[in-house]
């Protein structure tokens, strides 16, 4: 495999998504990584990822449902939107965690070794799309078990909607990975970010509760909003309440969020080494 | 044919006075901006706070298919910065290279290695990380699990390895890439001396192959088996480069003239008392062919002269030759002599295959009448003398302050024949 390379500052674009398509296995096996390491040395292993989802679910539905008396939309059982909500949301906040740190995490390797910088935040979507999984058919398995509620056909969009989802999450969290590398105040600010997200988008309430408000069309500007709603809406079927303009601000700014993130991450990434 | 073409590189480094702690925050940033927005003589302000630093400065290069290209210099002379702009780590600041081939680097042992997974895992991981594809880890498997010696470990976490065993593993990996340029840096400086044989074995098999390696080390007995050619760096450029032997020994005479002679021309201010004053002390090394350094075949005179105001006067120079770590390697001292006034001059030889490798520090004590101590110049001479070897592979530290050649036979006494 004889290659010609020349090194100079800025490098050229083309090479650059030809050298991460070779780097491929290293994709793969960085998500193995990740994957394996994950509950090592716990005694409960993969079934963390059953009960973190689960319990929240219970305390939201105690503490909105049962104290706070919230009302889920017509038709559908609280604990259902709750967990619906908790598990597009887990997806969303973990891929995006995982990914903003994922160049500070792997700083020994950024310092020894070559690699396109892309492959790192590529790569720590792995353990948040398994964890994904594993809440899914738990949810599935409530939902149609506990609740007799058959997941409506509205879930043949279930596959762009969690598309959709990434690619926020990717966006928003190479823009921070970036950051990250410069700042460390990023690290602190993340947690802060996820907490407030829980409840600034509709996880333990309904949209629909929000509709009509002076504040509402701030709520559709939200990206993560048609996210929730959307995946509510491929599950809980058309009694669930979903906003088709929140969609558009979606893809609209999470379009733009990825393609200015991508491009400040490729101009910074080769200085992240200086800066480790 | 060259491989690498290196057309005036520099790497340049910003080093924030101001901020002296770890990495920026947001706060300074801000503030760091914001004054410089604000204030009118920035450039005057910002020369205050900000230095820059080169850490390589226009260097040019070309290296051969098949080099073996050591690089020598001092701590922070830029030989670790140029093989990470070459292994693409960080970027130049200005400057091409171009290099034909693949490429591996090895700047550290086990990169990438995850302490909780196992000596398997690892191979993959860190086999992947290096640039190997999963079938060429898969085909030299074996092969590395036996180099490393950890077959009965390959399931344990690495976490659980003794730090010998996670180098070998690690060092075991990288040896089986197939690159066709090879940069190494420093790893010879970890493990013990059988498994330092081993590598050094394993890169010269790599060398012999047809390959290019560039190499970093302090070990200068191995960049000088290993190499054919050297770089010479200092301060961030490309000082020298030529043939081995002799950049390495440029090297060693910039390093190793401490302090081999003193000379006191006017005797006021000479050491030494109304009777008798030093005029001078020097070490003359017998520099072997071609070289500007010594090295433990060279032979040395140590001359001391001195005024001597009194007639009659019953004199002896003693001198202690110290290692570094203060133990006293000898003490000789000339026959105690009357001397009429002048200058009187005193010649101690020391013989090469002598004294072993390492630093050593003289003093010279002027006696009088056999008991009374005049002076003592302490530490008034200190050298170093560089390992040399051959017919032999390991380089690990020899052992021992002296290293004389005594006569020594080995011979068979008792053949027996086989049939």
């Amino acid at each position: 495999m004889a290659r010609n390379i020349t090194i100079k500052p800025g490098s050229s674009v083309k090479e650059y998504w030809k050298d991460l398509w070779e780097h491929r296995q290293l994709l793969w096996i960085l998500s193995k990584r990740d994957i394996s390491v994950r509950y090592k040395q716990t005694l409960l292993g993969i079934a963390w990822s059953v009960i973190r989802p689960l319990a929240t679910m219970i305390v939201m539905t105690i503490a909105f449902s049962v104290v706070a008396k919230l009302k889920p939309d017509e038709g559908v059982p609280y604990p259902l939107m709750v967990l619906g909500g908790i598990t597009i949301w887990t997806f969303f906040s973990n891929t995006f965690v995982q990914i903003s740190n994922s160049i500070t995490l792997n700083s020994n390797l950024v310092a020894k070794v070559y690699f396109p910088r892309l492959i790192m935040p590529l790569s720590a979507v792995s353990v948040g799309l398994v964890d994904f999984l594993i809440a899914f058919v738990l949810y599935l398995l409530i939902s149609i078990v506990g609740y007799s509620y058959w997941p409506s056909s509205n879930i043949v969009y279930l596959p762009f909607f969690i598309l959709l989802t990434f690619m926020t999450a990717f966006g928003f969290g190479l823009f921070f990975a970036a950051v990250n590398v410069r700042f460390r105040d990023i690290a602190q600010l993340i947690p802060f970010i996820v907490q407030v997200g829980i409840y600034a988008c509709p996880i333990a309430y309904s949209s629909q509760m929000v509709a009509g408000t002076w504040y509402y069309k701030y709520h559709l500007l939200n990206p993560i909003v048609s996210l929730v709603d959307g995946f509510r809406w491929c599950l809980l079927g058309n009694n669930a309440y979903f906003d088709i303009r929140s969609l558009y601000s979606t893809i609209i700014i999470s379009t733009i969020a990825l393609v200015l993130s991508v491009t400040y991450f490729r101009k910074k990434e080769s200085s992240f080494v200086d800066h480790l | 044919m060259p491989v690498i073409v290196a057309e005036n590189i520099s790497k340049k480094y910003i080093i924030d006075h101001k901020n002296q702690r770890s990495g920026g925050t947001i706060r300074d940033w801000f503030s760091e901006t914001s004054r410089r927005l604000f204030s009118r003589n920035n450039l005057e302000n910002q020369a205050n706070t900000r230095e820059e630093f080169w850490a390589l400065r226009d260097v040019s290069f070309e290296i051969e298919r098949g080099d073996r290209v050591g690089i020598v210099g001092h701590n922070g002379a830029g030989k670790s910065t140029l093989l990470k702009v070459l292994s693409r780590i960080t970027e130049p600041t200005s400057g091409r290279v171009n290099i034909k081939g693949r490429v591996a680097s090895l700047l550290e042992v086990g990169t990438g290695f995850h302490p909780e997974l196992t000596g398997r895992e690892n191979i993959y991981l860190n086999g992947s990380v290096l640039g190997m594809t999963r079938q060429e880890i898969k085909k030299s498997f074996d092969a590395i699990v036996d180099f490393a010696g950890v077959e009965r470990f390959l399931d344990t976490p690495v976490k659980r390895y003794s730090s010998g065993m996670y180098v070998r593993l690690g060092f075991a990996i990288a040896a089986h890439l197939e690159p066709e340029i090879l940069i190494v840096d420093e790893v010879l400086a970890v493990g013990d001396a059988e498994f330092q044989k081993k590598s050094l074995g394993k890169m010269r098999d790599v060398s012999e192959s047809g390959r290019t390696i560039l190499f970093v080390s302090h070990n200068l007995t191995a960049v000088q088996s290993l190499c054919n050619k050297a770089f010479y760096f200092e301060k961030g450029r490309l000082l020298e480069h030529g043939d081995t032997t002799h950049i390495v020994s440029t090297y060693l005479s910039r390093v190793s003239q401490k302090s081999l002679e003193h000379v006191w021309d006017d005797p006021s201010n000479a050491p030494g008392n109304d009777q008798v004053r030093m005029k001078c002390v020097k070490l003359v090394p017998n520099y072997l062919d071609g070289l500007l350094h010594i090295d433990v075949r060279t032979s040395m005179k140590l001359v001391c002269e001195f005024w001597n105001y009194e007639d009659n006067a019953m004199l002896n120079l003693s001198i202690h030759l110290y290692a570094y770590t203060g133990e006293c390697i000898f003490n000789v001292g000339t026959k105690a002599q009357t001397f009429s006034k002048g200058i009187v001059e005193a010649v101690c030889e020391i013989p090469g295959n002598f004294l072993n490798d390492g630093s050593y520090v003289i003093s010279v004590m002027m006696v009088k009448d056999t008991s009374q101590v005049l002076f003592n110049l302490e530490e008034i001479i200190s050298f170093d003398i560089q390992d040399y070897r051959e017919g032999v592979t390991w380089y690990g530290k020899w052992p021992g302050y002296i290293r004389p050649q005594l006569k020594f036979t080995i011979s068979q006494t008792e053949p027996v024949t086989n049939d």
